[in-house]
């Protein structure tokens, strides 16, 4: 049988209901909240600043370092442990290379621009949502930067191409008959003007053709994200005068 | 036909500006294919064909003639290291400060760890790295008031034209006031006034980007501090005194 509705109910080019929001963290330079569907993430920017250790300091341009993390009670149940994993690392970076592309740090030789992304509750797609929150934060920073990026991760499983997978969807043949035991999960973060791929990881197993299909609809429901990340940086400066007129 | 935006209208990084070759892009904006886009957070501003963004938020980045107000951190060989709330720290060099000072003197005489001083940017490099002095009028070391940060975008605002309303706050408040580049200000008087002044500034710096600005402050100074205040009056400003 093949997988002909979602467990949630969602169309399959569906995205789960996003929410975002700018400037939440008064202490940090930048910040932001992202959310999307169950996942949710929180990313402060601090910087341009001092970068130590010093010999890290790049004197041509500015670095960007990012850090990604799990709150201990977030994820399915299992406590995550604190601390950098495997994982987590491979996700920090991932998500600096990102980022790279769109930010231009030319006129902070030696400096560092800190992101730090939390996640306090997790459901799949946790590194999308986490640089979807990193790009509003690194914007509202003031950081001068070519876009925002957006991320979603697209998928295949049980011979059915899926949009922004929940982690049922990514375990579906322990929750559901399948067809296909295979499952691919691709986590792409694309620039919206450009239509270039800055991130593009795979998990799993698909073939050719329906990855080729799969990045396409990655690229349809993109601007849907964008779309709500520029208005929340917007509504940021709408909600202060409306504030103030009281 | 080809303006996609108004002016003074708030733009997000990657917004398309304009789509037409016949504009310059400016501060903040960039060009690709043939469309304008912005690369800042800001205000756009559009001035005949230059199209360029006033940015609302960010560090503050050093320029020469700026003056700021640093707070020493350490103290060097010849001079001391200054935090000028950007990400680089300044140096003011022993042979920048009015009086003159012997080889082997012991610096924190003049300035000590944690002092307050009003300098002048004199030079910034390539590196960011950047020269300070205290030898020219009004730069000097700061005792007493208190230092409060906003956003250094706001002190346009907060100095406003040739210094109209920083000097409508320090009329009715009686304080002495220095607003630095950096988006440090320093603000002294009557325990109260400073009370009064700081609120204004603060109100200053979260309405900056709405009209009415200057009327709004005034209301608020003449029920704060019960004096009617006469706009007309005026003098020259240089950025300190």
């Amino acid at each position: 049988m093949v997988y002909s509705k979602r467990l949630d109910g969602r169309g399959f080019d569906e995205l789960r209901p996003i929410e975002a929001k700018a400037g939440v963290i008064k202490n940090a330079e930048g910040s932001a909240y992202f959310r999307m569907g169950k996942t949710i993430a929180y990313a402060a920017v601090y910087g341009p600043r001092e970068m130590f250790p010093k010999f890290k300091q790049d004197p041509k341009k500015g670095v960007i370092r990012c850090n990604y993390n799990m709150m201990p009670f977030s994820g399915a149940g299992e406590r995550v442990r604190p601390g950098p994993s495997r994982r987590s690392k491979e996700i920090s970076f991932v998500t600096d290379k990102a980022l790279i592309p769109t930010v231009d740090l030319e006129d902070f030789p030696n400096a560092v621009v800190d992101v730090y992304i939390e996640l306090p509750q997790t459901d799949a797609g946790s590194r999308c949502c986490g640089i979807n929150a990193a790009a509003i934060a690194l914007a509202d920073a003031g950081i001068p930067m070519r876009d925002i990026v957006a991320s979603v991760a697209v998928g295949q499983a049980d011979n059915q191409i899926l949009v922004d997978l929940t982690y049922e969807e990514e375990h579906l043949p322990e929750y559901t008959e399948c067809e296909s035991k295979d499952v691919a999960d691709i986590p792409v973060a694309i620039i919206p003007s450009t239509g270039q791929i800055s991130l593009l990881q795979m998990d799993g197993i698909i073939e050719k053709d329906a990855l080729m299909k799969a990045l396409h609809k990655a690229k349809e429901v993109i601007s849907k994200i964008s779309e709500v990340q520029k208005n929340a940086l917007k509504e940021k400066y709408a909600a202060e005068s409306i504030e103030n007129n009281e | 036909m080809s303006i996609l935006v108004k002016d003074k209208e708030v733009v997000v990084p990657g917004e398309a500006l304009a789509d037409d070759l016949g504009f310059i892009p400016g501060y903040g904006t960039y060009r690709f294919n043939n469309k304008l886009l912005a690369s800042r957070l800001g205000l756009v501003n559009i001035e005949g064909k230059v199209i360029k963004t006033i940015p609302l938020a960010g560090k503050y980045l050093p320029k020469r003639n700026d003056v700021v107000i640093g707070r020493v951190i350490d103290i060097l060989i010849s001079g001391w290291r200054c935090d000028i709330n950007s990400p680089y720290t300044a140096v003011l060099s022993s042979k920048e400060t009015p009086e003159f000072i012997e080889k082997n003197d012991d610096l924190s005489r003049y300035f000590d760890l944690d002092d307050y001083v009003v300098a002048k940017i004199t030079n910034v490099t390539s590196q960011n790295l950047i020269d300070l002095t205290v030898r020219d009028q009004g730069l000097r070391k700061l005792r007493g008031g208190r230092i409060i940060s906003v956003n250094t975008h706001k002190v346009p605002r907060i100095i406003g034209k040739k210094g109209s309303m920083v000097t409508m706050i320090k009329q009715a408040t009686n304080c002495r006031i220095i607003v630095g580049q950096n988006g440090w200000i320093y603000v002294d008087g009557e325990p109260q006034n400073e009370n009064i002044a700081v609120l204004a500034i603060n109100k200053i710096a979260s309405e900056s980007h709405l009209s009415g600005l200057t009327e709004r402050i005034k209301e608020f100074l003449e029920k704060e501090t019960g004096v009617k205040i006469n706009l007309e009056d005026k003098g020259d400003y240089n950025g300190l005194q």
